[in-house]
């Protein structure tokens, strides 16, 4: 073993690049938690029922599992990373020591894009959500863009003021929000003698047979998509070495939990077809349990889910545009610590305008899909990522935090199951992945060729590791 | 190896980077849905003076579309005869195989060159 130890209290190899003024350290495990299931717990209220519409009921739950098995993968292979490369950035910090600048630069970007479509999602959902209760009391017609522009401005404000209090709100509206799927649960199931589920009645064959099946791994993601988030907090976590892997692991098997029990409901109250197409199901299904204290939580639950999400999803954004900034991946404006909340606020201030323009022009099943789509293209590098990882650094040379078990078995399983979920995106979305994946290339070679030359070579490895084996 | 000493970008070098930046990224998201390429294949065969039954709901069924607003088949008979079209030809899954793959071939082969630069730089020649 050598001196090189990620988990030491005094080097933690989280060197803020020489700045006088860092990240505030002051985040524990239930944040990261909050900061993990926050972002995704929206995913149960709306959105992942678009793989009922592309599969059928069933194949929205194989869907589910498969989808759980992908990012438990994801949260493993993470987990050991990130409790070594402890930085803001999160994967593109990882990208960055592990397998260089170019895919750093990508995977920076499919972080900001996966966030900031995913706050997007989020602020369509609160808008939706305010019209649907307004249709509900008599009052037609409402217009959503004003609560879609103050969702989006009040998170900014509040990730602007300070993280402590940013997580803090996200903590107490993510736990009533997840607590809001315990109690429909409870009080729709039989296990409190409630006969309103009817899943006998409602349930058909595949609609679209096997490949429904395949086809609904795409919006299955949608049920964990963010999760990964929780390593954007490591420069502002207390001992990231043990907080990071408890957060996110724990937060896996919450969201797992969630996600059943929401397919289990949503399934027994609602005819597939409507179901596919909803825009807030879980609402729906409170709806139509006939309860008015079940129908007024779900609202609430709907909105604190939607509000936390995006409150993550600004959080992470702003950390991997900021740690690009810092690297001079992109202007180094971008790069600065307010200098009393200790937030990166330029980069928090930019993407607003870009949320706010997605959010108030683009159908919310494209939206996710883009989301989607950014999502999957950072599964796809992290088994690369931990296959090097390991390569570069065995386990005796660097100490980990977190070590996952079975490699390299995780990475194949989650290399397989992304392969999957490409087909499944390219079924009814095939043009928009190619799309998608054409910005990649071209922005990769404006990078390469014009961008590069900015930024310093040595100076972007900063973690206190040996020379990396083959180098 | 020789340290390299980057140039440093001007306030107006920046602002450049920034503007390219943001049009390559609201293009990117943007274009696919102005050219009418992104969203769902969908195909829906509503048929004409729909029922119930026509539909293949069940009383059960019919009973939910009721609570949800949908009075009448005729007002959900296009969200229930609503189906995605999962036709698709080798050549075009072909080609999405070939972007994908592609796409991280150029990522790893540029990054791999990239990176031998910083670690010669970091650590000093072998």
């Amino acid at each position: 073993m050598t001196d090189f130890d990620i988990t030491s209290k005094t080097i933690d190899g989280i060197g803020p690049h020489g700045a006088k003024i860092g990240l505030l350290r002051v985040l524990g495990p239930a944040h990261v938690w909050a900061l993990g299931v926050g972002i995704v717990l929206v995913g149960e209220y709306m959105g992942w029922n678009f793989s009922v519409g592309k599969g059928g009921a069933f194949a929205a739950l194989i869907a589910c599992w498969f989808a759980g098995i992908l990012y438990t993968c994801v949260a493993m292979i993470d987990s050991e990373v990130t409790s070594t490369v402890a930085a803001a950035g999160g994967q593109y910090t990882q990208a960055k020591h592990i397998v260089g600048p170019l895919m750093a630069f990508n995977v920076g970007l499919y972080l900001v894009f996966a966030y900031t479509m995913l706050e997007a999602a989020n602020a369509i959902t609160v808008g939706f959500l305010m019209d649907t209760v307004a249709n509900m009391t008599g009052h037609e017609g409402l217009d959503q863009r004003p609560f879609i522009i103050l969702a989006i401005m009040f998170l900014a404000w509040l990730n602007y003021r300070g993280v402590l209090a940013t997580l803090t709100f996200s903590l107490v509206i993510t736990a009533i929000a997840f607590s809001a799927i315990i109690i429909l649960f409870l009080f729709t199931s039989p296990l409190l003698g409630s006969d309103v589920l009817q899943h006998q009645a409602l349930m058909t064959d595949l609609p679209y047979g096997w490949l429904g099946v395949l086809a609904a791994m795409h919006f299955g993601l949608w049920y964990y998509l963010g999760i990964e988030g929780t390593t954007q907090a490591a420069e502002e976590v207390r001992s990231p070495a043990r907080a990071l892997p408890f957060g996110t692991l724990a937060g896996i098997m919450t969201l797992l939990i969630a996600a059943t029990l929401t397919w289990y409901v949503c399934v027994g109250l609602m005819p597939w077809e409507y179901l596919g197409q909803a825009g807030v199901p879980l609402f729906d299904a409170a709806r139509l349990s006939g309860s008015t204290f079940l129908m007024v939580l779900l609202g609430i639950g709907t909105l604190f889910a939607t509000l936390a999400s995006a409150n993550g999803c600004i959080n992470d954004a702003s950390r991997a545009w900021f740690a690009m900034g810092r690297d001079h991946y992109l202007p180094s404006w971008f790069g600065a610590v307010h200098p009393k909340y200790r937030t990166p606020y330029r980069s928090i201030i930019f993407l607003v305008p870009i949320a706010l323009v997605f959010a108030l022009g683009a159908p919310l099943d494209q939206v996710i899909t883009f989301s989607i789509l950014s999502g999957l293209l950072e599964y796809t590098f992290m088994p690369i990522n931990v296959i090097m990882f390991r390569k570069k650094w065995p386990l005796d040379t660097i100490k980990r935090g977190y070590e996952h078990p079975f490699h390299p078995i995780p990475a194949i399983v989650l290399l397989s199951l992304c392969g999957i979920t490409y087909f499944a995106v390219f079924l009814g979305y095939g043009t928009q992945l190619v799309a998608m994946i054409a910005f990649y290339i071209v922005v990769s070679l404006w990078f390469h060729f014009r961008r590069y030359r900015f930024v310093r070579r040595a100076a972007q490895f900063t973690m206190p590791w040996p020379r990396p084996q083959g180098y | 190896m020789t340290k390299y000493t980057p140039p440093v970008q001007g306030k107006f070098g920046q602002i450049v980077d920034v503007i390219v930046l943001l049009v390559m990224t609201i293009g990117a998201l943007y274009v696919p849905l102005w050219m009418g390429l992104a969203g769902s294949a969908h195909t829906s065969s509503v048929p004409e003076n729909p029922t119930w039954e026509s539909l293949g709901q069940n009383p059960v069924m019919v009973e939910k579309w009721n609570q949800l607003g949908y009075a009448d088949p005729a007002s959900a008979a296009e969200l229930i005869t609503a189906r995605f079209d999962y036709s698709f030809s080798v050549g075009s899954l072909l080609m999405m195989i070939i972007v994908i793959v592609g796409y991280y071939a150029i990522i790893l082969r540029f990054s791999e060159n990239e990176y031998r630069e910083v670690i010669s730089e970091k650590f000093g020649g072998k």
